[in-house]
């Protein structure tokens, strides 16, 4: 049994495939958008228009790059309120052409800088977390990676969740964790431990609903196999109105919590 | 409150963590930290908790607020019997809990009710800074989330007054999901034509910033608050670069486009009441 550390290295290990590398085997027939038409286009968020075998979607990624050179240009897959306002616009159009919303998360968290709270780092992430809810076009989220708190969440606001088997989802990263509750980023392992961040326990508090195995070996088969499980949920959804997808995204988040009354 | 909160709330440091009374003590003088002047707590409370000097804004729990804002008598609390549980387990949470309980006197990080300002019925959340910062975990979430709901079903607007550090790590992920789980309740309240103005105050930052903070129809701040996402430490660390002063403050929120106007606490409740008439107004025309 690996320990939620171990996952946590694994997830972002640099050779373990990023968005991109999903999406050009899930989708055929792609057209990248590009863009946010307000301000810029970041990188760190792709996304476009493509196939899933005979349905036209909207796929949106969080991409980390594969090598040095794209890893700089966006900025190691921490994207810029630019990038979250390009998934959103990208997310209203599939909306409006009733196409399903494919996410792939793969992020540390959001971009922090001087730039990102001049340009509203904070509300670009409020509005989507808003506008996904009420979006009438079905959404799937798949984490392939970290899932980096607010950031991550920012495209996460779907009708059903995966998790990849060595994917994490994290409200703060653990060595941020370590440092504030024993003022040492060394004890991140232990932090990992106590913050419960592996699929495992996504499955467990009801935020992830399916686990998907890992076999990097076998790429395409892998994916093959993801392709089918999002068509059966896309068509499992396919009598459903926009307003009953949008009300069932929202029961589904209205649960998560645990409390006492 | 217990006779251990009294003395907590005579300490010195109380107004600035929040969850001062005023009453106590009256001629006691307190220092402004921003013009350093002293100043009596009876000249302090008569200026709505802000420095007469410089009109600093005092950090203030969410009862003196409450009580400063509304008509008289008029809050009607609504889920205090959601109690928070320890829901990972996690080092240090429950004893983290009692200590905000002891300090601030309030059970968990918001307050929620309905109330009137000068006879305008709304709903209300008013955030405790003194309660672990106000840090959002599950009930802060959920308690935020019925009052949304709430205000749908009655037709009320929503005020709601923020304060902030963010997710509350303790409870993880779940934490996290509240983010969304409020913001969507924003969405359905707004869906049903409901108002909602925010009042940001000292400090609005992490997950708060980027979930129900930013989504009022009207966002309004309180002068030189902090506002922001990622902490300034956290960012200066990244970055290596030295900020400048007004980094993340209410100015330069509104420089930037994100807020809609700065109001000081003394015009506060004017500019409420006009805002709720107004709306009030154009639904009674329809």
């Amino acid at each position: 049994m690996r320990s939620s550390y171990e996952k946590l290295l694994i997830a972002r290990a640099q050779n373990r495939p990023t968005s991109r590398s999903y999406i050009e085997k899930l989708f055929t027939e792609r057209t990248e958008l590009h863009g946010d038409r307000k301000y810029a286009d970041d990188a760190a968020i792709i996304g476009g228009i493509g196939m899933l075998d005979d349905i036209p979607v909207t796929f949106i990624g969080i991409e980390r790059g594969r090598n040095l050179q794209e890893r700089i240009q966006c900025n190691f897959g921490c994207p810029m309120p630019e990038g979250y306002r390009k998934a959103l616009r990208l997310m209203k159009q599939a909306e409006k052409f009733r196409r399903p919303v494919i996410c792939f998360v793969d992020t540390s968290g959001a971009f922090c800088g001087e730039e990102a709270e001049e340009r509203g780092q904070g509300q670009a992430i409020a509005d989507n977390l808003m506008q996904m809810m009420g979006l009438q076009v079905p959404v799937i989220t798949i984490v392939i990676g970290e899932g980096g708190s607010g950031g991550a969440l920012g495209l996460s606001v779907a009708n059903k969740l995966y998790m990849l088997e060595n994917a994490v989802f994290s409200v703060i990263s653990p060595e941020g964790c370590a440092s504030i509750l024993w003022e040492d980023a060394k004890m991140a392992p232990e932090a990992a431990e106590c913050l419960r961040i592996t699929a495992d326990d996504m499955v467990t508090f009801g935020v992830a609903e399916e686990i998907i195995r890992e076999d990097f070996r076998h790429f395409s088969r892998m994916c093959e196999g993801m392709k089918e499980k999002i068509i059966s949920d896309l068509k499992g959804w396919s009598e459903k109105t926009g307003k009953e997808l949008s009300k069932e995204r929202y029961l589904r988040f209205r649960k998560l919590g645990r409390w006492m009354e | 409150m217990s006779n251990i909160m009294d003395y907590f709330r005579k300490s010195r440091n109380a107004l600035e963590k929040g969850g001062i009374t005023l009453k106590s003590n009256k001629e006691e003088k307190i220092r402004c930290p921003e013009c350093k002047s002293y100043e009596t707590k009876r000249a302090i409370a008569k200026h709505k908790v802000t420095c007469p000097h410089c009109g600093h804004h005092f950090r203030i729990g969410a009862r003196t607020r409450i009580k400063a804002i509304c008509d008289k008598d008029s809050f009607q609390e609504l889920f205090s019997d959601i109690e928070t549980i320890d829901p990972l387990k996690f080092p240090g949470y429950q004893d983290k809990m009692d200590r905000s309980r002891q300090i601030c006197g309030e059970a968990e990080g918001v307050i929620c009710g309905t109330a009137m300002i000068r006879r305008q019925p709304c709903a209300m959340f008013v955030m405790e800074p003194g309660f672990m910062m106000g840090s959002m975990g599950s009930v802060v979430g959920e308690k935020i989330t019925r009052l949304f709901e709430y205000a749908a079903e009655k037709a009320l607007p929503v005020v709601g007054f923020t304060a902030s550090g963010g997710a509350r790590m303790q409870e993880g992920i779940l934490s996290l999901m509240q983010m969304a789980k409020t913001s969507g309740a924003v969405d359905y309240h707004s869906k049903r034509g409901g108002l909602y103005i925010t009042v940001l105050t000292d400090p609005t930052t992490g997950g708060v910033t980027a979930s129900f903070a930013m989504l009022g129809d009207i966002i309004l701040s309180e002068p030189n608050a902090t506002i922001g996402f990622a902490g300034r430490r956290v960012i200066e660390q990244t970055t290596k670069k030295k900020l400048p002063d007004d980094f993340q403050k209410a100015e330069f929120l509104l420089e930037h486009g994100f807020i809609d106007a700065i109001v000081s606490r003394i015009e506060l409740r004017n500019t409420l009441e006009r805002l709720l008439e107004q709306h009030g107004r154009r639904e009674r025309q329809l």
